[in-house]
């Protein structure tokens, strides 16, 4: 038994009569960088937000494994409490406190696993002020990490859709996670920008120790990244392996290389 | 004809017309049953002096106002840019100034001495009772519901309900309730506030807890349903709360610490500093929270509470103690009312009542501490300043009109309040341009 950090097995998730997710199961070894393509409505953002806890799928079970924690298992968790055990997310329409600078965005996520300690935000306490101080350490060495340190106080909403995607998992890896879940990260960038993310995804990984799960339409990205892949369609995993299986994969080409990778190509 | 129509200016010029002819109707006289246009009519026709400039009919003088309206439009339209480039680059250097820390301590000492002399310069009695009883208490509502509306994004038109509660809570604690206190003692009135103020952010957290797991709109409603409730409640609950008739005899605020003894009388000077002190503390205490951990997480909930969650942020936990905190500087109001005017009654905690206090925080903008606090204490020394010395033409039951009309005005030129917090006038701009993501489903897949 290899070490899973994400262990979904067989989840089902229906909204009303439409089968979201049928029968899904997807095992993430520790330290692995996953990848789950599809085509458009396949369910892959309904698989992220099922992991995450913003969906509740109606059958199976998803267990998340943190380091030395004991298996969380995600179904049934407000999505906080998720994100406390060791999973952070992106969103494909890139989600930022816009009205907030680079510094505070990754800021809010560097200080919400502490208490909440309103007394001593209240009297401007020695704690406090300590835990501001960490907090500041935190966010400017993730601020170098993904490259910002020259945006750090620019209004996040004026910032180009690459630097949002490096917001975005600069927020992510403030959480202190175990596993980074990337929705399209390479959706709205420029082929340079493409490059230096996948640089980035790969840094990731390798200097912060964080197994990567990434949803991605950027086939050229994708293969060249990931090391195991899911494919669903229709809600439902029709291949996996390693991107040479899935790119002689008879099924895969059918349903979604063959007759819509131009397309989609084109869409990212 | 048709060319003067096209012009936009003679448009405009009749607009301005229109716009004070139906405000001549609204100030104008009220009609009857039996003569039902004589409001109309005495709304033109009526003989007035303006401000005993001149004599003449109303009709001229709102229509000297149409002309006035018109110019500043003409002169907003031609020169407005220029006008807001001139000051922009004369208020840079004091804007600058202001956001150093010593200079803003300064600043904030100079007005604490001010406001300490203010009863001294100002000594007539009606505007001594209405600092502390309309300003005073007004300013401390308005900066608590900040705290809700402003800073936790939560629209909360009950908020009437916890200034209700911090002064029954004070009328019950030194036994001016039919029900008794426990073990049928009774407090000083000072000692109420710490009682009133635990009641209260009690209060907050029952009435958060099942409500502020509904978002926006939805909350709004439970919220003013909620503020009813309690008004009924106080209303209805005769052996509890003394019903319609109201509470007992509330004493006057008392202190007794061993040497230290202290009465309140009837005079307002000694409630005025009171409320001064208990205002300069939750300045204090809540600039402190804006600019934590807490109002950080405030703001990234209201900004988008998806991604709030998705780093972490607990949304219902936020939620219910912003709602505590802002009911405790509501449930001081409520001491200082009860402790004040003796009586209590349930007729004074109506929807209307919120409302008032909403459109102080609005006018002042929301989220900024500052806008709120200046708001609040120009909008009720205006509407004092009408009930002290109306002007010709003014009824009170008018006022409303008039505070509608101003935020009107407020909305279309300065949106973010008379003294907008910076994050506020961003989310502003953002939503105006099309960018915010408030709407935006969960699934992703949305463009």
């Amino acid at each position: 038994m290899s070490d899973l950090i994400f262990n979904v097995d067989h989840i089902t998730l229906r909204f009303g009569g439409v089968v979201s997710l049928n029968d899904v199961t997807l095992h993430q070894n520790r330290g692995e960088i996953l990848a789950v393509i599809g085509p458009n409505g396949a369910g892959k953002t309904s698989l992220f937000n099922s992991l995450t806890g913003v969906y509740q799928p109606q059958e199976g079970s998803i267990t998340f494994t943190g380091k030395d924690a004991k298996p969380l298992s995600v179904i049934g968790k407000k999505p906080h409490r998720v994100s406390n055990a060791g999973v952070a997310r992106t969103f494909q329409a890139s989600r930022m406190f816009s009205a907030l600078t680079t510094f505070e965005n990754i800021k809010i996520g560097a200080e919400s696993h502490r208490g909440i300690g309103v007394v001593g935000a209240m009297l401007r306490s020695p704690a406090t002020r300590r835990d501001e101080r960490d907090s500041d350490e935190r966010t400017k060495a993730l601020l170098d990490f993904v490259g910002l340190r020259a945006k750090a106080n620019v209004i996040s909403s004026s910032l180009s859709y690459g630097d949002r995607r490096r917001l975005e998992i600069a927020r992510g890896l403030a959480t202190g996670p175990q596993v980074l879940l990337l929705d399209e990260p390479a959706a709205g960038t420029n082929p340079s920008e493409k490059l230096e993310l996948t640089t980035l995804i790969r840094k990731v990984r390798d200097e912060m120790g964080v197994s990567i799960l990434l949803i991605e339409h950027d086939m050229k990205l994708v293969m060249s990244l990931a090391e195991r892949l899911y494919v669903l369609n229709f809600g439902s995993v029709i291949a996996q392996g390693t991107p040479e299986e899935i790119r002689a994969n008879d099924k895969v080409i059918e349903a979604y290389l063959g007759s819509t990778a131009t397309e989609t190509g084109d869409r990212s | 004809m048709k060319a003067l129509w096209d012009n936009i200016w003679t448009r405009r010029l009749i607009s301005s017309l229109a716009a004070m002819a139906i405000l001549a109707v609204v100030t104008g006289p009220p009609g009857s049953n039996l003569t039902p246009l004589a409001g109309f009519t005495g709304s033109f026709a009526e003989r007035v002096s303006f401000f005993g400039l001149f004599k003449g009919q109303r009709w001229m003088v709102f229509f000297v106002f149409a002309l006035v309206m018109f110019a500043i439009w003409w002169t907003w339209v031609s020169y407005g840019e220029q006008i807001k480039g001139a000051l922009s680059k004369t208020l840079a250097a004091p804007q600058a100034a202001t956001r150093r820390r010593p200079v803003r301590w300064g600043i904030a000492i100079v007005l604490i001495v001010v406001a300490a002399l203010l009863p001294h310069v100002v000594t007539d009695p009606f505007w001594q009772a209405a600092m502390v009883e309309q300003i005073g208490v007004f300013v401390l509502l308005a900066l608590g519901l900040n705290v809700v509306v402003g800073f936790a994004g939560l629209l909360d038109l009950g908020f009437v309900a916890f200034y209700a509660v911090g002064a029954y809570a004070t009328a019950w604690v030194t036994g001016a309730l039919p029900l008794p206190f426990l073990f049928g003692g009774r407090l000083d009135t000072f000692w109420a506030i710490p009682f009133a103020l635990a009641l209260v952010m009690l209060a907050g957290i029952l009435l958060g807890t099942p409500t502020l797991r509904l978002r926006g709109d939805y909350l709004a409603i439970v919220t003013l349903g909620f503020g009813e409730i309690v008004t009924i409640f106080l209303n209805n609950l005769n052996g509890i709360t003394g019903g319609a008739a109201g509470s007992g005899k509330i004493p006057y605020f008392s202190l007794n610490v061993g040497v230290v003894k202290y009465h309140w009388g009837l005079g307002p000077v000694p409630y005025y500093y009171l409320t001064l002190g208990f205002v300069v503390l939750f300045l204090i205490v809540f600039s402190l929270l804006e600019h934590s951990r807490v109002g950080r997480a405030w703001t990234a909930i209201r900004e988008d509470e998806v991604a709030a969650e998705s780093v972490g942020i607990n949304p219902l936990k936020y939620k219910v103690m912003a709602f505590a905190i802002g009911a405790a500087s509501a449930g001081f109001a409520g001491v200082m009312t009860a402790g004040q005017s003796l009586y209590i009654f349930p007729a004074t905690f109506t929807l209307q009542l919120s409302i008032n206090i909403l459109v102080l925080v609005i006018f002042g903008g929301m989220g900024s501490i500052m806008g709120v606090l200046i708001g609040a204490i120009v909008i009720q020394t205006a509407s004092m300043y009408l009930i002290h010395t109306p002007p010709a033409g003014y009824q009170p039951a008018d006022l409303y009109i008039y505070l509608g009309a101003l935020l009107v005005v407020m909305m279309i030129f300065r949106p973010a309040g008379l003294v907008p917090s910076r994050r506020r006038r961003r989310e502003i701009g953002l939503a105006e341009s099309g960018e915010g993501h408030m709407n935006e489903v969960l699934t992703g897949d949305t463009p």
